[in-house]
């Protein structure tokens, strides 16, 4: 057994800490929440000449890492400062559906991902299909030489950023079924594909897409016909990972601020640490907090392994993080008081990261469910 | 025991229910349901509804031109209110000012004030918390000097709910710096035209502008606009919170939160099958129901008890942290049940505006809502000062 964090792992640790707390203050955050973009391009591009992108992918896709462990370390920094940055979407998801899928002309993007030129979106939920991830109405047809998609999409995260959003459509199957759903890597500008685009609660932006028959030729097609399930699985699971690892650093922060505030805060003659009432309830932030780092461990020491034992280490670490964070969200505004619920003070947007998280891929009942169908089978 | 209501009090929720029917615009309780904005003119239109059919001010003495309606008809207007998505009465000027005045306050302070917060033209707000002094409110700092006629006013004031549309302000100010703290603060009315008077907006979580500073610079206030004695505020203080802590539990608005959940769960699909038949959320919405059950006949017991003329004690507290419990757990359920929909900032939906709100109907302001409601637990005494409240009543060194 050891829990340390390899020294490249350490290293990467250390330099993104150092970067976001010296350049990712709650000043800087909040221009780019109120920014037009909802993004900084600015830092964007630094995060990516430190190699953060290119610690999401492997040698083999051309970076550096790519492990459960290099995820977990990347987006639990990310999270304990608050960043809006698109690296889920464009790296992990839209990064690594091409790069599981992509023949070697569609693999350049990656490149340019990993270097930070190139945006990218997952258009894979829809309108009604919540957290399930094999419900996919929209149709792809084949036209001749030409593939018409037709449907909608629903919250595509970073879509009007991205240079290509990469759109999941059904060649065959029931609306529910694994089989028959490909992916597409489609240009944002290509005709009969329109957005409506929003700002989010927890930062970002988002997007409502419609493909009215959107035609593109066969080669925008990611893999094989009818067969993207297995890898949008994986490319979840990633992702799910970096949410869990995500949602930890900004319950870190969230209970490093309350810790703090009830150390500063006056209140009837001295600091309203003191009172016990409130001591006991830091602790048991603290022991959430800690229980919280082991499922995202467990969660991301168990991505490269069998797929059901990956799934179930997921399932067990979102339900968990979304219980606890939940308790660490609420109880550190509770203990704040009035400040916490201003806008502009940090915890505000953090206890929004933490709580929004559970929105996407499943909240923790979802994930309950989730666990116990694995567990049965 | 008899958990029924008698003949009369179902025939005045009759009457409540026909007056709601036919006088509360549609367009209101539209926006109200869709956790809408309503801005000043949709409050003051709907208190101007109520002031014509004289039941604006269900709590005063019929003698200043209140109902003099006794609890259980209280209980039964703001329950049938929920019920039909009224909007909810600014409560500054008739539910925590106007006691006070009817009280303490001088004939002339009665005369001049009270018609003014019925007909409309006076908006109030609350001057009580500092940055310095919430839950120890008694530590406020803001201080008034007495000059000949007048009082010079300096300090802030914060948190101050809907003070971007008040033009009064009634206020807590320490008018006796030597004094031990409770013992030399003072009850001061103010017009907040008056110059040196600034109000600054604090915009909150959910992108919400509900509530401001308040900063007084050498501000002049007549002295005739104390309230009872110098120095006496705190008295004075301490009544107005027990009226704040009236309808606390909030029954009607959990009431009406846990019909808005079932109605998302139920067009909400998950695997294909509406939500409400989720095993998982479904067990969550009937715990909510559950609790909220057993907290309305709670504060049913406490309003009976005080129809007969006793005085509410710690139940009061306990009203205000298992109802706000139960409102915020509602809120919790409603961002749950909205699924990837509750993403969108929807500030559109809730400030008010025509831009159509993104997702299903109903998603759009359950996420806000959820976070605004997080100040439940916090104001009007919170949840912490209520346990020690509690505690001191029970377990303060008697065995």
């Amino acid at each position: 057994m050891n829990f340390d964090l390899t020294e490249e792992r350490q290293m990467l640790q250390d330099s993104l800490r150092r970067f976001l707390s010296d350049r990712y203050t709650t000043s800087v955050r909040n221009e780019i929440l109120e920014s037009e973009a909802g993004y900084s391009a600015d830092i964007w591009g630094q995060l990516a000449e430190l190699g953060v992108v290119g610690a999401l992918f492997s040698e083999e896709d051309g970076g550096f890492g790519g492990a459960g462990f290099d995820i977990s370390t990347v987006f639990e920094e990310l999270g304990r400062a608050g960043v809006v940055e698109p690296l889920l979407d464009t790296a992990l998801l839209g990064g690594g559906l091409i790069a599981a899928l992509g023949d070697d002309s569609q693999k350049e993007l990656v490149e340019e991902v990993i270097g930070g030129a190139v945006q990218l979106a997952f258009a894979h939920g829809e309108p009604t299909s919540r957290y399930e991830t094999s419900r996919v109405e929209t149709t792809a047809t084949v036209e001749g030489a030409e593939i018409i998609l037709k449907g909608q999409k629903a919250v595509v995260v970073n879509a009007e950023a991205a240079d290509h959003l990469i759109v999941s459509a059904r060649e065959s199957g029931d609306v529910d079924s694994t089989d028959g759903i490909s992916l597409f890597l489609v240009p944002r500008d290509t005709a009969g594909l329109s957005m409506h685009g929003y700002a989010l609660l927890a930062g970002g932006r988002a997007a409502e897409v419609d493909l009215d028959g959107v035609r593109l030729p066969e080669t925008a097609r990611l893999g094989a016909a009818g067969g993207a399930y297995a890898a949008i699985a994986d490319v979840l699971a990633r992702a799910e990972v970096a949410l869990a690892a995500e949602t930890l650093g900004a319950m870190e922060t969230a209970t490093e601020l309350t810790r703090q505030y009830l150390l500063t805060r006056t209140q009837f003659g001295r600091p309203i640490g003191t009172f016990q009432a409130l001591q006991h309830r830091v602790a048991e932030l603290l022991i959430e907090l800690e229980q919280a780092r082991s499922a995202v461990i467990n969660a991301a020491g168990h991505l490269e392994g069998d797929a059901r034992l990956r799934d179930l280490n997921i399932a067990a670490a979102r339900n968990l993080i979304g219980r606890a964070g939940r308790l660490v969200a609420e109880d550190s505004i509770q203990m704040h008081g009035g400040i916490a619920m201003t806008q502009e003070y940090e915890l505000a947007h953090i206890a929004k990261r933490i709580v929004m998280a559970e929105h996407r891929f499943g909240d923790a009942d979802t994930q309950l469910e989730r666990f116990l169908d694995l567990s049965a089978a | 025991m008899d958990l029924s209501y008698t003949a009369e009090e179902q025939a005045f929720r009759q009457e409540v229910r026909s007056f709601l029917e036919e006088k509360l615009p549609k367009e209101m309780s539209d926006a109200v349901r869709e956790g809408r904005g309503l801005g000043k003119e949709g409050h003051d239109r709907w208190h101007a509804i109520l002031n014509e059919q004289g039941w604006l001010a269900p709590n005063w003495p019929k003698e200043f031109g209140g109902c003099g309606w006794n609890a259980v008809q209280r209980h039964i207007f703001e329950e049938e209110c929920c019920r039909a998505h009224a909007p909810r009465i600014v409560p500054f000027g008739l539910s925590m000012l106007a006691p006070v005045l009817q009280k303490f306050g001088s004939k002339e302070q009665q005369d001049y004030y009270l018609p003014k917060i019925l007909n409309g033209e006076h908006w109030w707000c609350q001057g009580y918390s500092e940055p310095g002094a919430g839950s120890d409110l008694a530590s406020l700092k803001t201080k008034a000097v007495r000059e000949g006629d007048h009082y010079i006013v300096n300090g802030q004031k914060t948190w101050t709910t809907l003070g971007q549309y008040a033009n009064w302000i009634f206020c807590l100010v320490r008018t006796d710096p030597d004094a031990k703290q409770q013992e030399g603060i003072s009850f001061l009315l103010i017009d907040m035209d008056t110059p040196g008077i600034e109000v600054r907006p604090i915009i909150l979580l959910d992108g919400t502008h509900e509530v401001n500073e308040v900063w007084f610079t050498d501000v002049k206030v007549p002295v005739e606009n104390l309230v009872g004695e110098e120095n006496k505020g705190w008295t004075y203080a301490k009544y107005l919170l027990t009226h704040e802590r009236t309808n606390i539990a909030g029954v009607g608005f959990s009431q009406a939160g846990l019909e808005t959940v079932k109605r998302l769960a139920r067009s909400q699909m998950h695997k294909g099958r509406p939500l409400i038949d989720n095993p998982y959320f479904a067990a969550r919405v009937a715990q909510a129901e559950i609790d909220l059950m057993a907290m309305s006949t709670t504060n049913l017991r406490i309003i009976s008890a005080a129809a007969s003329g006793q005085a509410p004690g710690v139940e009061s507290s306990m009203l205000k942290v298992k109802g706000t419990e139960i409102r915020q757990e509602i809120n919790d359920l409603a961002r749950r049940a909205a699924g990837v929909y509750a993403m969108p900032f929807a500030s559109e939906a809730v400030e008010g505006g025509n831009e159509p709100p993104i997702g299903p109907e109903g998603t759009a302001p359950v996420a806000a809502q959820y976070f605004n409601n997080r100040k439940l637990s916090i104001f009007g005494g919170s949840n912490e000062i209520q346990k020690n409240i509690i505690a001191k009543v029970k377990m303060g060194g008697r065995a």
